[in-house]
């Protein structure tokens, strides 16, 4: 096992790229810390696939390099990697059992056969299949192929890294939960590097110490899931996480306090000069509604259960806000911001206050 | 270095296939002295003139135009019976239709030589003996079969809600499958036009025992030029050539089907 | 799929029933009436009962076409199948040459079965052909027209040449089916070539190369034009397999009886083989949509 460093590397499939929208991957430095339990998540076709297929070998890159500890594996194939890898549609061998399925990368490997009957009788408890070990894996369902396919990602004991590619796309929902509740004592329990892909926020949240955003063929921002929610390093990442994402208003900047059309709002944080397209980006939760503050519209009124979601135009912009239980819309609704949770964006990227570093 | 061993396969399979129809080529556009007198591997004294021979003279090139009527009639008739079928096969269980299918089937598995004979006098005695719908419907004892099989095959893959959806918004049947249903396997019946277009064309028993003037195929005025004018191997080159065309033709406008037909058809 | 019961849909086989009753099961029962009867012409005919079959059964003529007709079919089965799956194995998967190949491994699929007899016919004989030239200048005596196993040689590569694109493009099509998935998770298994093609390719070409051997068996059960055209079934009879028999006897001979008989043996044999596959085919789809 060991620490994983992308340098410098970007990737492109077509052979003599031009333009940076010719990247599927845009140049980036990273480091996969060992025994981390990563999540990579974005929208389809942000480049994870791409990403991942790199650092299982299974795309060479454009440039660039991938070291596994100190060692440079860019050249190095597959097998060389040690790795193991799930992907988003079950892969099992249709003719043989379960049980060959799950012996199989060790047989390929050469272990010896008393060590592959233990290792298989463990995997095949951690997933559930004891009983059908001896049957063809062929005309099981696509949820029992996937927890095969899962399975013969983890039968090795000494992998440096496992990557998921999405794979609980085809499982139920109530599978979902108990497999990924798996993968997670697994991590606690072998402590191996995992990388999962995924496009489903409250899964990437869920699993994860590290959530890497990814948009457009860049990381985004790398962090905890309480990092992504309260300081989005882009406006992507507001956008993206959070369910209704963070609000952004195009405002300037004055030092402590953001003009909204000539309306102040104070900050918490005295910010400099910025340049560009300048927003300022808050999060639904952080926004009270009461008689007093910036006069909105009230569009629409969401009940989701526990609280409500109250969409609303502020200047013609969308702005939404979460309405506590038992909490009425006044009859002139207005709107006030937590000032210590609202974060300033020029050109999209977050610019950080000065003083105190985390703008609150 | 797979894929540069892999290239050198297909080298020199293509070779294979290709020299051999090289060959055919070369001699065509020789003349009948230079390809007896002396071995050449190009032709020295390059001549259209089997071609001309062929082109201006009414019993060789007859013989493609009454092949082409044919072929057409018969991949006309084999669609137009299979489609129906096909579709009653893959929607439908009713009273014997495995049974059916099984010896639809046996059908495509019969040998041509088998019925022959029997073929001729039943053409004869009611009259068709000669004309080309007789071997458009001989041939359709093995194209039908193979038309319901592949076409059966591309009609499962269609989800039934499509039908059903159709009916509700009040499609009759009869629209509902030449306006959507038909559209949706355009590829399947493009795969089964080619197959039969294939068999009916390649093929040359039946076609010769069933017509002798009128509806004599190319296939049977070749073989009996041959015994007929000794060898006169350019004019039989040529004519070889010429029914090249129409298969290269077939093949280059389904080109990008092929692969995609053979597999959702399953043949 | 789930299919409805609906009786009606006998109404929409109808028309697919009387053709295929008009083309085939009038000249069977002329056949029928041929194998049991004898006749001197005038449409006259003699009950004969089971004595032309009993003829054909014990007629050495029947014995040896059989004899070389099964050798031939397993001889090209053995080198059709396994050269076909390489072949598919090789071709690029996508893009220009892939259409290329396909295009090309097509083409004798589409030559009438007498010109690809005529292009052998050519190309190997020794005085003006290319295969027989070089080789007689290699100083192999070869001559198809005189000597048995040059006969046989010729007829089996030319059927190789002829199909073998057939068995190729078959299994091309069922490669093509395989997520690219299943090659990713094989190099991440470290799993071998052999392994690759053991366990990943070779179940998913299983469907198409069902179909394969069973075209290419019957196909090659039923030869006919072109040995006839390339040899004519010689050498003496070395290269006479059942239809150019059948055909001798009918239409060359008029041995109506004697050839009816045959036709019907022949076509039950056929018949029994087809079924053995049809089943063994229903099965295996029974089996993949469990």
């Amino acid at each position: 096992m060991s620490r994983i460093t992308l340098s410098n590397l970007a990737h492109s499939y077509l052979a003599n790229p031009t333009s940076d929208a010719d990247y599927a991957l845009k140049e980036m430095d990273h480091v996969w810390q060992d025994g981390g339990a990563y999540a990579l998540l974005g929208a389809s076709g942000c480049g994870k696939t791409t990403l991942l297929n790199i650092i299982s070998g299974l795309v060479r890159p454009s440039q660039g390099r991938v070291l596994f500890g100190d060692r440079d594996v860019t050249d190095a194939a597959t097998t060389e990697r040690n790795i193991a890898q799930v992907f988003q549609f079950p892969v099992v061998y249709d003719t043989m059992t379960v049980r060959d399925n799950l012996a199989f990368p060790l047989r390929n490997r050469g272990m010896d056969a008393a060590y592959i009957a233990k290792r298989v009788g463990q995997i095949a408890q951690m997933i559930g299949m004891e009983d059908i070990l001896n049957r063809k894996a062929q005309g099981l369902t696509a949820d029992a192929k996937q927890k095969i396919s899962l399975g013969r990602g983890m039968v090795r004991e000494d992998v440096n890294a496992i990557l998921f590619d999405e794979p609980l796309t085809v499982i139920d929902p109530h599978m979902k939960w108990e497999l990924r509740t798996q993968l997670k004592d697994l991590h606690r329990e072998f402590g191996h590097t995992m990388i999962y892909v995924t496009h489903d926020q409250t899964e990437a949240l869920t699993f994860a110490q590290k959530v890497v955003v990814m948009h457009e063929g860049r990381v985004v921002q790398m962090g905890t899931p309480e990092e992504l929610f309260e300081t989005p390093a882009h406006t992507f990442v507001g956008y993206f996480i959070g369910s209704p994402g963070m609000n952004l208003l195009n405002a300037e900047i004055s030092g402590s306090e953001a003009l909204l059309g000539g309306v102040s709002v104070p900050l918490g944080a005295a910010y400099g000069q910025t340049t560009g397209r300048t927003q300022i980006g808050i999060r639904p939760d952080y926004v009270t509604i009461s008689d007093q503050g910036l006069p909105v519209t009230v569009k629409r009124v969401e009940d989701v259960g526990r609280h409500r979601i109250v969409r609303a135009e502020f200047q013609g912009q969308p702005l939404n806000a979460i309405l506590p239980e038992g909490m009425t819309i006044p009859s002139d609704p207005r709107v006030a911001f937590a000032a210590g949770k609202i974060n300033v964006y020029a050109n999209d990227w977050r610019v950080a206050p000065p003083e105190n570093g985390r703008g609150a | 270095m797979r894929i540069r061993s892999s290239a050198i396969v297909m080298t020199v399979y293509l070779m294979f296939l290709l020299i051999p129809i090289y060959w055919l080529i070369n001699m065509s556009l020789k003349t009948n002295t230079e390809i007896t007198s002396t071995f050449t591997l190009w032709p020295q004294n390059f001549t259209l003139q089997n071609y001309v021979t062929i082109l201006t003279d009414p019993s060789w090139y007859m013989g493609y135009v009454n092949s082409l009527i044919y072929v057409t009639m018969n991949v006309v008739i084999s669609l137009t019976v299979a489609l129906p079928a096909a579709y009653a096969f893959s929607r439908y269980n009713f009273m014997g239709d495995k049974h059916l299918f099984f010896w639809l089937l046996t059908n495509r598995m019969a040998p041509p030589a088998v019925f022959a004979l029997p073929f001729f006098q039943l053409y004869s005695s009611v009259g068709l003996f000669d004309t080309h719908i007789a071997i458009a419907l001989a041939h359709c004892l093995f194209n039908v079969p193979l038309a319901v099989w592949i076409l059966e095959g591309f009609m499962r893959g269609v989800p039934k809600e499509i039908d059903e959806t159709a009916y509700i918004d009040g499609y009759s049947f009869g629209r509902f499958f030449v306006r959507i249903f038909m559209p949706l396997i355009a590829s399947g019946i493009g795969v089964a036009a080619f197959f039969c277009f294939m068999f009916s064309w390649v093929e040359l028993l039946l076609s010769r025992t069933l017509a002798t003037v009128n509806a004599k195929s190319i296939a049977a005025t070749m073989t009996r030029t041959v015994s007929a004018s000794g060898m006169d191997w350019g004019v039989l080159a040529a004519a070889g050539v010429l029914t090249l065309v129409p298969g290269a033709l077939v093949i280059y406008f389904v080109r990008n089907y092929i692969a995609k037909g053979f597999a959702l058809g399953r043949v | 799929m789930e299919k409805t019961q609906n009786n009606k849909a006998w109404f929409l086989v109808l028309p697919v029933l009387v053709l295929v009753a008009f083309s085939a099961i009038l000249p069977l029962m002329t056949v029928v009436n041929y194998a049991f009867n004898d006749t001197f012409g005038n449409n006259e005919f003699f009950w004969a009962g089971l004595d032309w079959f009993e003829d054909q059964i014990t007629s050495d003529r029947l014995h040896d076409a059989l004899g070389r007709q099964i050798l031939f079919s397993l001889i090209i089965l053995a080198i059709e199948v396994p050269l076909g799956i390489f072949i598919a194995l090789n071709m690029p998967k996508s893009g220009f040459w892939a259409s290329f190949c396909l295009v090309l491994m097509a083409l004798p699929l589409l030559i009438p079965f007498n010109v690809v007899g005529t292009i052998w016919q050519i190309f190997g004989r020794v005085d003006i052909g290319l295969l027989g030239h070089t080789l007689a200048a290699l100083g192999i005596d070869y001559n198809y027209t005189n000597d048995p196993l040059d006969a046989w040689i010729t007829v089996v590569i030319m059927d190789v040449w002829h199909w073998t694109s057939l068995v190729a493009l078959l299994c091309y099509a069922g490669l093509q089916s395989i997520p690219q998935a299943y090659y990713q998770a094989a190099k991440i298994d470290q799993a071998t070539r052999w392994s690759v093609f053991r366990y990943i390719e070779l179940p998913k070409m299983k469907g198409v190369l069902l179909i394969a051997v069973l075209l290419r068996f019957m196909d090659s059960f039923m030869i006919y034009t072109e040995p006839f055209v390339l040899t004519g079934g010689g050498p003496g009879n070395s290269t006479t397999f059942l239809s150019i028999d059948l055909a001798k006897m009918a239409t060359g001979q008029f041995d109506l009886g004697p050839a009816a008989a045959f036709s019907i043996m022949y076509f039950l044999v056929i018949l029994l083989i087809s079924w053995v596959f049809y089943t063994a085919m229903t099965n295996l789809d029974r089996e993949e949509n469990r």
